[in-house]
This record gives C-alpha cells, structure tokens and sequence, in this order.
C-alpha cells in the first residue's frame, strides 16, 4: 500500500531518463529492480533458516536424550581450531562489508581488494576444516566408517578426553556418540558445502569486479552475495556455540 | 446477453492479434531459453499434463488390481510400487504445481499490471528443476520403482526397503526446489510488482490466495528437503537420527516430514480456492461478498496451516497433551476455509448466475471440497481418527479434497482463462458435459470409499475381504468414468488451439486487468503501464470503461 505513489513518481522520473544499461526490461525503474532483488534474497535466506532448522530440532531432541554422549563427544573437537575458524570467518564478514561500502562508494581498486581477502579467508576456514576432519579421520570418528568407541569406554587412553578427566561412558551412552558426530558432520558439511559455493561465486565475482562492473553504481550484485556470506558466517556462529562448546562453562 | 454473459466479437471479421506472445519468437530454442512469464506457464501446462496421466495411470492400475478381492492383477510388492509411484507423482509433479505454476505463473503478473515475474531466470530454472525431478522420477519407476508409500516412513524407508528409495528422493528434493523458487518469486512479484494505484486491497483474491500458498512453499519446502538430506543419509552412511536402533528418533522424521507435508495440502489447495473466486464473482455478475474475509482467510490458513502437523501422528504416541492441541488447532482451520465457501454462497446470492463450464466446475468444487473438509474434522477429532486413520476414510477425505477440489479448481481455471491463454472458445456444449461426467464419476469413485472406510478396510493393500467387493466395484466403474472426464479436456481443448471461436479480449466480461488486454496477449503484457483507478470486481467500473471505448471508437472511425 505504501510503495504503490513512489511507484508513480519513478515511472514519471523513468520516462524523462535514459535506462542504465544493467536495468532489466521488465522493471518500471531500478529503484523497483534493487528492490525486488533485495527482498528476494531476504526470502531465499529465510528458506535457508528453514533447511538448517531440521538439523537444529534434530540436534535438540538428541542432545537432550543424550547429554553425556554429546559432551564427551564435544570434547573431542578441537577447540583452538574452532576458535581460530570463528575469527576467520568473523574478519571474511568484515571485509565482506568493507567490499559492499567500496562497491557503493565506486572504489574499485579498495572492491577487488576486499573480495580476495574475503575469497583467501574462506579458503583458510576450509583449511582449517579439512585439518580437523582429517584428525576425525585417524581417531576414527567418522560414523559409519569403522567407528571407534575407543575414547569413550576408556577415556584414559585416549590424551583428549584424558585432558578433560571424562569419565567412561556406559556401552550403550558411548554408542549414541556416533549420533553426535553424524550431526557434527551433517551439520559442518552442509555448512562447508554452502562456504564452497560462496567462494566459488566471490572467485567469479573478483573477475567481474576487475572488470569494473560493480562499481558503476549498481551494487545489488555485490550487497546480496553479501547478505549471503553474513548468513553463512551466523549459522558457523551457532555451529560453533551448539558443537563445540556443551559443558565448557564449568 | 440475456441467458449468457459470452461476448465474442463478430466470427466474420474477429482475428487473433497477429504480435502475441506466441508468435513473438520462433523455435524450440526460444521456448526453452524463454524469460517470458507466460510461455514458461505454458512449458509447465505441458509437462504437468503429461505427469497428471501418468499418476492417472497408475491410478487406474490401483483401480483395476482392487476390483476383486484377491490380489490377481500383479503381485502385492508391485501394487505398494504403483500406490506409492501414484502417491508420489500427483503429489509432487502434479497437485503442488498445477495451479501456482500454470495459471499463477501466466496470470499473477497479469493481474497486477506488471510485465513479468519479478524473476523471470528464477522462474526458468524452476521450470527446468522440476523437468529434472520428473525426469529422475520416471527413472526411478523404469527401474523398478520405490514402495514406501508417499510419505517415505522411517525405519522402513531407510532400513527395510530394498527400492529406489535414493533416486525418489532425489526427485522430491529437486522438484521441492523448483516449488520453492516459484513461491519467492511470487511474494516478490506481489510486494513489489503492483501497477500504480494496485493496492493490497485491490489485488483479485486469486493473487491473495497465491500469496498465501507462496508463503507456505518458501517456509515448508526446505524442511522436506533436510528431512530427505537425513534419509538419504541414513540409507547411505548407515547411521542416522531416525533409525531407533542406534538411538534416533523415528517420530522425528514424522515431525519433520509433516511440517512440509500438512501445509503441502494448503499449498495444493489454496491456489484452487484463488480460482474459485474469480470464477464465481465473474459468473455471478458480483463483487465476491466479504473480499476482505476471504483474503485474510487464505492467510489465516497459511498460518494455522503450520501448527497444524501432529494431526498425522495421532495413532504413534505423542503425548495426550499434543493430541489435545493439535486436535484442537486442526479443527480452526476449518474456521477459515468455511468463511470462503459461505461468503462464494453469499456471493452467488442474488446474482446473475449463468452456468458456463468453469461455473460448472466450480460450484463442483463448492460441494466437494465442503465434504472433503468437513470428512477433515472427523480425522482432526483424535477419538474419530484412532478408528478411521490408515482406512479407506481417508483415502476418500484427501480426494474429495484433491480430487474434488484442487482438480475441479484447475479445470474451472483452465477453461475460464483459456480464451485469454490462447485467444480462442473451448467448444461450450461437449465442456459442460465432461464436467457433469467428472461430476459424477468422481462421486461414484470416492462416495464408496468413505463406507469402506468406516467398515473398517486398510489403506494400501492389494487384496481385501470379499464383502467390501460391492462398493470397490462401484469405485472402480466411478475411476473409469473419471477417466473419461478427463480425456475429453484434453481432446477438444487440443481441438479448439485451431477450430475455436476467436475470443477477443474479454469474453466474459471479467474485471480482473489481465481481461482489459489483447487475446493472446502481448510478450509485455500491455501497451502502456495499467493504472488501477476501481476496486476488484467493480462489474459498474467495466460497463463505463466498455463505453468510454466504444465512445472513443465510434469517434475514430467517424473521423
């Protein structure tokens, strides 16, 4: 109701300019073409919260089942590495922001500049990932995959939870670790998968911005990949907090 | 104009306008590569047809197999294969995106006065996601097909079943993209699309009910996507959160299937009561009684809709205390979908009703869809449904739902807009016989079921005792005749693409903005940007906008 006037006065400002050339044909004027992409990328984003939303209820009613497996579980993560992932990905927003204002104020060389920066932290965050899964790998807490309830019923073999003084869990709560780590690899993956597909449009966003294309004064590129990338980096913000931190406050 | 309100131009020299958008571009290529909101409803015209007679198919299969009581026709493990495939296929590739896709998708834009979706790539892809899915979907049933129902019950789905539970799920996944794209780029259009001077309050009900449906496929769908992502995990890595054999939580899955599942209907259905709407106000010469009811009714639906899921698992003990709420929320939905059906009655109150198909069709819906929801409150009552649920009951609720109401809504809204679609008349006669045939033949399948189901026979086997074999014979002669009623559209609507009367631009003196345009219309959709200076429905606004033209006309051709 309230945009419908301001539609009329742009319609009658349209028809005295010239389209710029990035203005779809379908659009009265581009202040409705910056708009609409907007608010599009806000609903895919909600859609987003939706997916990740399964996985979280699953997480609740799991952990509340399964308390002691999940800590002991949490305790095998490697919290340096978390810490370090958080940062990184918590500099990326940064300078993913810094790349939105040098878009809008036309500073290409400042654009290009951040978006590398943001494109080699979001490399460094999968690094860093693949380290840990890697350590997963050894100690054989893939589920599915040969899983070992090693640092569970003997805790004391095992240097980690050693650390932590965790106690040995009972068979049938060190099973339901396996559940905790399926969650964690669910949950990280599908979380890396969408770091991924980011980093590969920053890749093709880095050519395009070279080319001086988003520093004409049409941003709406750069500023929803941006909503994109914050979204990416709030949901690690929960992985972080829900994974790795169960029981830490004590 | 006194028994009918059809206005066709003079047959002597009516034309179909030669710039439209079918004869804009030429090819294959420039249908496929198409950003054209209405050639893209045509694609997706196409191909749920031809997926709607597959699930047919397999229906009649259902039919045929259940005609004796013995399990003759194929073996018991087929007959789960082609329920499920039937279940699958009408759900997924036909029911959510028959109305939304095809008539949304050609008329949503239309009736705001914009020239396309807000997204027309966006729309493209989904039309190509879909295709995908169908396409996996098809695969899956060439190579022996799957046979966990529709509803993909874990354990069963993940830990018993030896079928192609991965690829189907796959299908639903992708085809859930397709629907999930169409429903934000919807909102979008809606919110900000609108011609000058089209406010909320002025949008056609169709638009409010398409707005509502959209809302429920962008918060709905991506929760069956995770909970298919889980199954397909379960199934592949061996381990997973429903499987309670290693400590996970199978009324999860239902939890998370349900969320989608239960609005899925509203999805399906709320674009059919959009289609009603229109239809009745044009055909009964009056604005639709209580607008503003009815378009928060659709989205009151769309919000109760959401808490409504547990329905589904009274019989898989959640606690009484849920039973209690759900039960109780289940019930005010029928407060919403009532307002609609009394305020389409207040609405044909008094006015000037003619009974052109699509009128047909819809009063059809009126009384079908009303048993369909009030059979809806017997399985919402826990008491009721302890006793009727996994029975014929419903299996004859969900059609007379589906069936009754969202296919009698496609077919109202398909005849109603196909002069405007293609600039020519479906032949009237044979059109109102094929919808006094599905009539009666969707009565004579699905009336028996809900006996049958009262009687006490399961849903989904092959075989039954040989007492119910009276009314399951009634319900497979009542399928063929079905089929009949569902041939014929196709016959004489591929007929009238060539033979039809030319329509001109408003044959039924509709009001709605996409009728004040040419027929076919133009690839913009109008020559200059519409201003909605009237309410919806003003039928007194169309009779002095009629004479402003023929005014303005007889001074052109007398100068």
């Amino acid at each position: 109701m309230q945009d419908s006037p301001a539609i009329v006065q742009d319609a009658v400002e349209a028809e005295t300019h010239e389209h710029p050339p990035y203005q779809r044909h379908h659009f009265e004027t581009i202040g409705q073409q910056d708009d609409a992409t907007n608010f599009a990328m806000w609903l895919f984003l909600l859609t987003e919260v939706m997916f990740f939303g399964g996985l979280f209820t699953a997480y609740l009613i799991l952990r509340n089942w399964y308390y002691p497996a999940f800590v002991a579980g949490s305790h095998q993560l490697n919290i340096g590495w978390g810490s370090a992932n958080t940062a990184v990905l918590i500099s990326s927003s940064f300078t993913m922001a810094m790349g939105v204002w040098c878009a809008e104020t036309r500073r290409k060389s400042g654009l290009v500049l951040c978006l590398v920066l943001t494109f080699l932290l979001g490399l460094v965050f999968l690094g860093i990932k693949t380290i840990e899964y890697s350590e997963k790998i050894e100690k054989h807490h893939v589920p599915g995959f040969h899983y070992s309830l090693q640092s569970f019923l003997d805790p004391a073999s095992d240097p980690v939870a050693a650390q932590y003084g965790d106690k040995p869990l009972a068979l049938d709560m060190a099973r339901k670790t396996e559940l905790y780590f399926f969650l964690y690899f669910a949950m990280t993956g599908m979380h890396a998968l969408h770091m991924i597909i980011g980093i590969a449009i920053l890749g093709y966003m880095i050519f395009r911005a070279r080319a001086g294309a988003y520093t004409t004064g049409h941003v709406t590129f750069v500023e929803n990949f941006g909503l994109y990338w914050h979204f990416v980096d709030i949901v690690w913000i929960f992985l972080f907090a829900l994974l790795y931190l169960i029981s830490r406050h004590s | 104009m006194s028994d009918t309100i059809v206005s066709l131009p003079d047959q002597s020299t009516a034309r179909i306008p030669k710039m439209n958008f079918l004869t804009r571009e030429n090819g294959l290529l420039s249908w496929l590569l198409t950003g054209d909101h209405k050639r893209i409803a045509i694609l997706y015209l196409i191909s749920i047809s031809f997926f709607f007679f597959i699930g047919g198919a397999l229906a009649g299969l259902i039919r045929l197999e259940l005609l004796t009581p013995q399990s003759d026709l194929m073996a018991t493990d087929t007959y789960n294969k082609v329920f499920s495939m039937h279940g699958i296929i009408m759900i997924f590739f036909f029911l959510v995106p028959s109305v939304p896709a095809t008539l949304g998708n050609f008329f949503i834009p239309m009736m705001l006065g914009a020239k396309d979706l807000a997204l027309p790539k966006i729309n493209l892809l989904s039309w190509y996601l879909y295709i995908a899915g169908g396409l996996l979907a098809l695969y899956t049933m060439m190579s022996g097909g799957v046979d966990t129902g529709w509803t993909f019950t874990t354990p069963l789905s993940t830990h018993y079943v030896n079928t192609h539970v991965l690829t189907t799920g796959l299908a639903v996944f992708v085809a859930g993209f397709s629907s999930i794209f169409t429903g934000l780029n919807f909102i979008v259009t809606i919110h900000k699309m609108r011609a000058p001077g089209m406010t909320w309050f002025r949008m056609p009900l169709f638009v409010w009910a398409h707005y509502a449906a959209s809302i429920l496929m962008v918060l709905g769908t991506p929760v069956l996507a995770i909970a298919i992502v889980l199954i397909a995990l379960e199934r592949t890595v061996g381990i997973g959160v429903f499987d309670p054999a290693k400590g996970g939580d199978p009324l999860l899955f239902q939890h998370l299937f349900w969320f989608y599942s239960h609005p899925a209907v509203y999805i399906m259905i709320l674009p059919g009561m959009g289609v009603i709407s229109e239809v009745i106000s044009t055909f009964s010469r009056k604005r639709v009684f209580g607008y503003t009811a009815v378009a928060f009714s659709s989205v009151a639906i769309a919000v109760f809709g959401f808490f409504v899921w547990a329905h589904h698992m009274f019989i898989m003990g959640i606690s009484n205390y849920a039973v209690l709420v759900f039960s109780l929320l289940t019930m005010l939905v029928a407060v919403p979908s009532a307002i609609k059906i009394f305020n389409w009655a207040f609405t044909l109150y008094k006015g000037s009703i003619t009974f052109e198909t699509p009128m047909l069709y819809a009063f059809g819906f009126m009384g079908l869809f009303t048993i369909g929801g009030m059979t809806g409150v017997f399985l919402g009552a826990s008491g009721t449904d302890i006793h009727l649920t996994e029975t014929y009951f419903i299996v004859a609720h969900f059609h007379f739902v589906m069936v009754g109401g969202m296919l009698m809504a496609f077919l109202a809204g398909l005849h109603f807009w196909w002069p405007k679609m293609t600039g020519r008349m479906y032949p009237e006669k044979i059109s109102q016989l094929a919808a006094v045939v599905t009539f009666i033949g969707f009565n004579l399948t699905f009336f028996p079921q809900f006996i049958l189901g009262t009687l006490g026979m399961p849903r989904r086997y092959a075989s039954y005792p040989p007492e119910f074999q009276i009314l399951n014979v009634f319900s497979t002669a009542g399928a063929t005749i079905l089929g009949v009623g569902y041939l014929l559209p196709v016959l004489y609507l591929t007929w009238s693409l060539k033979y039809g009367a030319i329509a001109g631009d408003n044959p039924w003196q509709a009001t709605g903005l996409e009728w004040q345009t040419q027929s076919p219309p133009l690839t913009e959709n109008f020559v200059e940007l519409p201003i909605m200076d009237h309410e919806a429905y003003d039928y007194e606004w169309l009779e002095r906008h009629n004479r402003d033209r023929q005014k303005e006309e007889e001074v052109a051709s007398a100068g």
